[in-house]
């Protein structure tokens, strides 16, 4: 009685999750499940999520994680980051920062935002962390499947398809994510931006993120196709430098990959507060003697000469 | 912001497009080609919804060429227009709306006819001498109904096209800075250099 009841009185959301719940308990789907494959059991049926029981899952999911309307909202999700990635004669140099902030308080400073999808594709993460991290994850099962089927390596434009349309189906559902999808396939070195919109872009040079702004500024002015690879690293780095230095949401440590035609390779690790003071030092090529911070690059030069000391 | 224009005149049909596509206040890429070629002599130029617009275009596209495939001859350009408008009010019905704005411009070789229709995203169609979407409308509609021409060459037809476009840069400020042109007429599709 009581289901019978339920079935015309509940909203068309709960439903589809009551059915769904039966179609778990069904097939056997086990809280194991999600143990053993990494978070991704179930695949096995297909996606399944518990999206909240009310009509408009996405306006209750802003009602608590907004803090720009309601600063003591409960739930605060990962926003501000720097990321970019550019395209150049020799490879793909993807740079990113990696402080994690959760309204003004700074969850972590060793957040690892370039997402190794396979030994050829690299992902960034800017938006949700756990949004980019889940289906930058999947993503890497679908490529190693295709891979399987067709005795042939994804190309980046298609693996940056299959997740923008992925991320299309849920639009309007509350996934927040802005990823540059980045490689080296057939074509030669690409980089594709694909955010939650749904937006896909082919291009040479983005940056995404809070910093992005400041990145784009130091990046744009210092970008050239033909540049050397000691060049383009140096480039990558001190771009996100600039954004780590001027945006109180980006900071802490710069990552660093270049990918060329035999696959990605991480360069390093790079503290921001040291690149201010130091610079990446003289066994890194590429780098300039001294440190990048404007204070310590302009050192004992004066646009006001001094004025002279009486004696 | 997103501007679009179109105009006919003698025998042809000029549509522009700009080349940007923003995130928030960024540009995030400047060569973004808006203008689909749906069968050889038409075009649609389209804007909206980031996401929305792209997949709603290539629907559009694959459909127009799976009609040329099986028929063997392409839909013209009337016909295409109210199938387009039609996929759109379907749309605007159902739980995700596509929010695309869409400029149809076609020639009709079967009476040799230029076409033009303006469609929003509510399914609204007009056929029009010329059409504006965008910011760029509050400016280039005014001066298109003092200077278009209807059976101008087509050098009249680009130099009115330039004179709305240097309109808008002129005194939209948030205006973009590039555009494409193409142009269909009894010869196919073209891109023009302004």
């Amino acid at each position: 009685m009581n289901s019978f009841a339920s079935r015309f009185i509940a909203s068309s959301a709960e439903n589809e999750i009551r059915q769904a719940k039966a179609m778990a308990e069904e097939e056997g789907l086990t809280d194991a499940m999600w143990g053993s494959d990494a978070g991704f059991g179930s695949l096995v049926t297909g996606h399944a999520f518990n999206v909240p029981a009310v009509p408009d899952p996405s306006a209750f999911l802003r009602l608590h994680t907004d803090d720009h309307a309601d600063p003591n909202c409960k739930i605060k999700i990962q926003h501000g980051t720097t990321t970019l990635a550019f395209r150049y004669k020799g490879g793909v140099i993807v740079a990113v920062d990696s402080r994690a902030t959760a309204g003004s308080y700074i969850a972590s400073g060793t957040v690892k935002k370039v997402i190794e999808i396979n030994p050829y594709l690299l992902g960034t993460m800017a938006g949700g962390a756990a949004d980019c991290q889940y289906w930058e994850t999947y993503l890497g099962i679908q490529c190693r499947l295709h891979e399987l089927r067709n005795k042939e390596r994804i190309s980046v434009s298609a693996a940056s398809k299959y997740l923008s349309n992925l991320v299309y189906s849920y639009k309007g559902m509350g996934l927040s994510m802005g990823t540059m999808i980045c490689g080296w396939d057939k074509t030669g070195p690409a980089v594709f931006y694909v955010d939650s919109d749904g937006t896909r872009l082919k291009g040479d040079l983005f940056s995404v993120g809070s910093g992005s702004t400041f990145a784009y500024g130091v990046l744009d002015q210092g970008y050239s196709w033909d540049m050397s690879d000691e060049e383009a690293q140096e480039l990558g780095r001190r771009s996100i430098y600039a954004a780590g230095h001027r945006d109180a949401f980006s900071g802490n440590t710069i990552n660093l990959y270049h990918v060329q035609e035999d696959g990605w390779k991480f360069i390093g690790n790079y503290d921001v507060t040291k690149m201010h003071y130091e610079g990446p030092g003289p066994d890194v090529p590429g780098a300039p003697v001294g440190g990048y911070g404007y204070d310590v690059r302009t050192h004992g030069r004066f646009s006001v000469l001094p004025t002279a000391v009486p004696a | 912001m997103e501007c679009s224009f179109a105009l006919t005149g003698k025998d042809y049909v000029l549509v522009a497009a700009d080349t940007t596509s923003a995130r928030s206040i960024i540009k995030m890429k400047i060569d973004e080609d808006k203008i689909k070629t749906l069968s050889p002599h038409l075009l649609m130029a389209y804007s909206g919804e980031p996401g929305d617009t792209v997949q709603f275009a290539e629907y559009i596209e694959r459909n127009i060429r799976l009609y040329h495939i099986r028929n063997l001859y392409p839909l013209r350009p009337q016909s295409a227009a109210a199938w387009i408008r039609r996929s759109l009010a379907e749309s605007l019905r159902s739980r995700h709306p596509y929010s695309v704005n869409l400029l149809v411009g076609g020639f009709d070789t079967a009476d040799q006819s230029p076409h033009l229709y303006w469609i929003d995203y509510l399914g609204t169609m007009a056929t029009v001498p010329y059409a504006a979407h965008g910011y760029g409308s509050y400016f280039a509609s005014s001066l298109l109904d003092r200077y278009h021409n209807p059976d101008g060459t087509l050098e009249e037809g680009l130099a009115t096209l330039r004179r709305a476009i240097d309109e808008t840069s002129k005194r939209l400020i948030v205006a973009p800075g590039k555009y494409m042109v193409k142009v269909v007429d009894k010869d196919g599709i073209r891109e023009i250099e302004l």
